[in-house]
């Protein structure tokens, strides 16, 4: 069986972003830059079932400008095979990923494709079922728990209600949420083998896919702020003050 | 051309987060049509049709349709979505998983989470766990929108008598099967719903001193939440979790215990009206937020907390 992971490049989730002061983005010069979280249990579970024995192969792909290849060479170092790189530049909306993907899977025929459920920068929670849906192929989004058989996977999904689990079979697309398993670490041996791991790169215009956004951006500004709280000074203070300032109990 | 809105519900009841999503819609076009997805909802299609922003009830009725799978709903959107200039769900974990498989069909890029309708083709949305807002515009022909349902009022839910028509349904998908949920039934109010939430962090320290949370909440009638630290350290169950990749919470009173105030969670609940935090340690980020901010070790300050409230003549429910 062979898994592909798709992986993204984004603004690290420790970062606190700044608005440029035009209105036209965010800030992201000398910004630290990071696997977007829930691709990195995305690739850790392709791992883990390779490593039970039930598969043979992980592909890492990421699509995005050239330096969205570290995101490859990180998946790389902690247990994928190979990776693919498609290049685009600019702003490349989750329906165009989603197209790219699937000339990919098409050239690559996996059994599985995992990703995270969303990506913390545009925090749009599109790509993977894009993907199902081009493919034609189930979807079991917010994994937190994979069960792989046969011919199917049994996924279990967190829901607003609880958790719901449903069967899928192959090929199928899942998209993995945070509590999924715990990432590893890549091993200074590791990260050094993973050098000599192959990366294919391809151009995105080479695919025939259209990559031209459909959503605009009229502006990006900063959410308006909370004016600043008060500290109280004991339990009875607080009470008080939510009884006959706030009145909200 | 009117809008259509996908309903949320478990054949009984619209689940309420639909009613904020009817209001969103109704915002970009007052032609609102809704489409019931179920089995055996008549109820459901009928308490639909007396939301007075409605104007007409399409409803699907086949067994295929006793449990959501998206697949299956998005076939029978598919089917009946020509006519619809803007189709509209809410963005939690039902819409979530639904729009996109519908929007890639259709070939539109959709636009995810709005908090604002700005016109019928351009929406407020926050990026960035909520730390920027991009005002974007939908050059697609036909859109495909999801709603944040804490940013729009409930709709009203009496009143109107929008016609009822039943349509036909899709075929069912072969590769998807519905094994079960596990629903954490409770009879406090819904966290994504509720007046005062009161969430839980890594403070807590275990599951078991949770209970100090469940008799605050008890005494408000408020909703349990949680950070992701406290859910992933098994302290509680994820449903109860708040942030950027949980639920987003906008009560009149949320109030935030042991809880550090990551980045992540406050994405989930700092549109909160007003906002309390009890954490020992003073540089907690989360004070930044707080309009009411007390350095306390929990574990004196709760049980504490609890007593002045039941020395309170009365406590608004």
């Amino acid at each position: 069986m062979k898994i592909l992971v798709a992986v993204k490049r984004v603004i690290d989730y420790n970062v606190q972003i700044r608005v440029k002061e035009d209105g036209s983005g965010v800030v992201t010069d000398n910004v630290k830059m990071s696997t977007n979280p829930p691709d990195d249990n995305a690739i850790e579970e392709a791992v883990k079932i390779k490593e039970s024995g039930k598969a043979t192969e992980i592909i890492a792909v990421t699509v995005g400008e050239e330096k969205a290849q570290e995101t490859v060479r990180k998946a790389l170092a902690v247990g994928a095979d190979r990776g693919i790189h498609v290049k685009v530049d600019g702003t490349i909306e989750p329906l165009a990923v989603s197209k790219i993907l699937k000339k990919i899977v098409e050239k690559e025929n996996p059994d599985l494709v995992f990703m995270g459920k969303q990506a913390i920068d545009d925090d749009c929670n599109q790509t993977g079922q894009m993907l199902a849906a081009h493919l034609n192929w189930p979807q079991a989004t917010f994994a937190s728990k994979i069960e792989v058989n046969d011919k199917s996977l049994q996924v279990t999904r967190e829901v607003d209600e609880g958790l719901e689990t449903i069967e899928v079979n192959t090929p199928a697309i899942v998209t993995c949420d945070l509590r999924l398993n715990e990432p590893r670490y890549a091993s200074l041996p590791n990260i050094m083998k993973a050098k000599k791991k192959p990366i294919e790169q391809i151009n995105a215009s080479d695919l025939g896919v259209d990559t031209n956004p459909r959503i605009e951006h009229i502006k990006i500004e900063e959410p308006p702020k909370r004016k600043a709280g008060i500290k109280v000074a004991s339990v009875e203070e607080l009470v008080q003050k939510l009884k006959n300032e706030a009145k909200v109990i | 051309m009117s809008v259509l809105l996908i309903a949320e519900h478990n054949n009984k009841e619209v689940k309420p987060f639909t009613l904020n999503a009817i209001t969103a819609a109704s915002q970009i076009d007052q032609d609102l049509h809704v489409l019931l997805i179920g089995s055996k909802a008549d109820n459901v299609a009928k308490s639909l049709s007396e939301v007075p922003l409605v104007k007409k009830v399409l409803h699907i009725d086949h067994e295929i349709y006793e449990n959501y799978i998206a697949e299956n709903y998005t076939a029978a959107i598919l089917k009946h979505a020509d006519k619809y200039s803007h189709i509209i769900c809410s963005a939690n974990t039902f819409g979530k998983n639904l729009m996109p498989r519908v929007a890639a069909l259709l070939d539109i890029s959709q636009v995810s989470d709005i908090i604002k309708v700005i016109s019928p083709d351009t929406f407020l949305r926050p990026i960035y766990a909520g730390n920027a807002f991009a005002t974007v515009k939908s050059n697609d022909e036909k859109k495909c929108v999801t709603i944040r349902p804490t940013s729009f009022e409930a709709a009203e839910t009496t009143g109107g008598s929008a016609e009822i028509e039943k349509i036909d349904a899709a075929d069912q998908s072969e590769n998807t099967k519905f094994i079960n949920r596990e629903e954490i039934k409770s009879d406090r109010p819904e966290l994504g719903t509720a007046r005062i939430v009161i969430s839980g962090g890594r403070g807590l320290q275990s599951g078991e001193n949770f209970k100090l949370i469940t008799d605050v909440a008890d005494k408000l009638n408020a909703a349990i939440g949680a950070s992701r630290a406290a859910v992933d350290a098994g302290y509680i169950t994820n449903e109860h979790q708040v942030g950027q990749t949980g639920k987003v919470v906008v009560p009149d009173l949320y109030i935030a215990v042991g809880i550090s105030g990551a980045i992540q969670h406050l994405a989930g609940m700092k549109e909160s009206k007003v906002i309390v935090a009890i954490n020992k340690d003073g540089e907690a980020p989360i004070f930044s937020v707080a309009d009411y901010g007390l350095e306390a070790d929990l574990f004196e300050a709760l049980p504490q907390f609890l007593e002045e409230l039941n020395k309170l003549n009365t406590i608004q429910k």
